[in-house]
């Protein structure tokens, strides 16, 4: 299914006609044991959108994500990002991909026993080889762009959620990826904090990231993201702009979706 | 009955011999903390590694050493070894003794730090493209050690304590240094009653050294107070 047609009434980021998407999805399928979680998922990402994955818990939206990270083999099918496939079982290529995909968790993953700076400079100096000064340097800015320029020497503990969730997005920011990956970022939160975290990202969609996001956000995901995917028993069962997707529904399932959550 | 007098003169002489007694314990637990915290460090990454057969080779030494006597094993490195050919003075039979002897309890206290750290951490050290050894060691290997530090500080006191022990084999060390004395002196309660003063002192001395010791390692014990 082609999803790469980005349209709407708001300004949204237009997709190059004719480039090459920057996530390509082909007919992947998942098994963990008996249990088929993904069926031929197929899904093209243009380069400096936002798409939304929705759906019910099970219907294999989280494990779409980390199977194009590379967290999760897959048993079928193929995916590649920025041109090259994906395979856990090639280190140069999950080498590479790391350097182009950043992920940002549920449960934020920041390194308890770390400075907010050294959970962000961390990879800057192991795995990017940069000086300390440098890196301090990287680190500062992206907190400043996830408003937390305060925060650098504190510990994850010392945050709220909504902060260190802003941190989380700060140390994937900080390695310059090509693409977001938001695996269900305000899940954890309070309403209260799940804004500041949702301002974070509508400021990176408006600088022309390229984000997936997993979400239950149904009214993010309507207002600022390019694509909708609703995903249901392991298929992409309907895609399009979230103008379409949420005024017409095509599908019941899509239907019933939408309405049982609003 | 009670009619015991106390008599501390002969510390006019003697106290040189405590002084020095005191010295070896210093060393001898010392070094045995210092080696068996590299060997508790390897063998609790070898037990919860993946290699089977090598996590339960591990398994079995901790096994066998947590419950049989360290008397015992101190007998079996200083009097069973020579039999094999292996001559070793009484100290250095003491420390390995005691490094054996520690090794097995810290792995166990690291492995609990080790097994304590969230898949999600390895992820996400993943997914910002740590190779695996750096996972292991900024992800793992420092939060854990950091984790169970108190723990494995209080081993570590525990072990100088034990020292104690190889005064059997004749280790130089202040309880062997105690017993000369208490044989020279013929007062044994107050030889013990120094003892005693000593080894609560060198406790007090390794709680601290240990403690500035992760104060330095550990910068969020330091920062926060945790």
């Amino acid at each position: 299914m082609s999803v790469n047609e980005a349209a709407g009434t708001r300004p949204r980021n237009e997709a190059v006609p004719g480039a090459e998407p920057i996530i390509v999805v082909d007919n992947v399928s998942k098994n963990f044991g008996p249990l088929q979680v993904l069926h031929g998922v197929s899904l093209e990402i243009q380069r400096g959108t936002m798409v939304a994955i929705v759906g019910r818990s099970g219907s294999g939206k989280s494990t779409l994500l980390r199977c194009i990270n590379a967290l999760e083999e897959i048993n079928g099918g193929s995916i590649k990002v920025c041109g090259h496939p994906v395979s856990m079982s090639d280190r140069a290529s999950v080498k590479r991909l790391r350097s182009e995909v950043g992920m940002v968790f549920q449960s934020y993953n920041l390194f308890p026993h770390l400075t907010v700076l050294r959970n962000i400079t961390l990879a800057l100096t192991a795995v990017q080889k940069k000086s300390r000064a440098d890196a301090d340097a990287i680190a500062h800015k992206v907190l400043g762009l996830v408003g937390l320029g305060d925060k650098a020497e504190a510990f994850p503990e010392q945050l709220s959620g909504g902060q260190a969730q802003r941190v989380a997005i700060a140390r994937s920011l900080a390695l310059s990826p090509k693409v977001l990956l938001f695996d269900e970022v305000t899940s954890a939160l309070d309403p209260e904090l799940t804004g500041e975290v949702l301002k974070v990202m509508e400021d990176l969609a408006r600088d022309g990231m390229t984000m997936v996001l997993v979400t239950h956000e149904m009214a993010f995901a309507r207002r600022v993201a390019d694509i909708v995917v609703f995903m249901h028993q392991g298929k992409v069962w309907e895609a399009g702009p979230p103008a379409e997707i949420f005024a017409d529904p095509k599908t019941p399932e899509l239907r019933q979706f939408l309405s049982s959550g609003l | 009955m009670l009619s015991y007098s106390f008599d501390f003169s002969f510390l006019m002489t003697t106290w040189p011999a405590f002084m020095r007694g005191a010295w070896q314990t210093i060393l001898l637990a010392g070094s045995s903390i210092a080696i068996g915290f590299i060997v508790a460090l390897v063998c609790a990454i070898i037990r919860s590694g993946k290699n089977k057969f090598a996590s339960g080779l591990v398994g079995a030494y901790v096994e066998v050493i947590r419950n049989t006597p360290l008397l015992v094993q101190i007998f079996i490195v200083y009097f069973g070894l020579p039999s094999l050919g292996l001559k070793l003075s009484a100290e250095t039979a003491a420390v390995i003794a005691l490094v054996i002897n520690t090794g097995a309890y810290g792995s166990e206290i690291i492995r609990a730090g080790i097994e304590s750290i969230a898949k999600g951490q390895l992820e996400a050290a993943e997914c910002l493209g740590l190779n695996k050894f750096q996972v292991y060691w900024h992800i793992i290997l420092i939060p854990a050690v950091e984790r169970v530090y108190p723990a494995l500080s209080s081993q570590f006191v525990l072990l100088m304590l034990s020292s104690s022990i190889t005064s059997q084999i004749s280790a130089q060390e202040l309880t062997a240094e105690a017993n000369l004395i208490q044989s020279e002196t013929f007062r044994s309660f107050e030889v013990y009653l120094i003892v005693a003063a000593i080894y609560l002192a060198l406790s007090v001395l390794f709680r601290v050294v240990l403690w500035a010791i992760g104060e330095v390692a550990f910068v969020r014990r330091r920062k926060l107070r945790t």
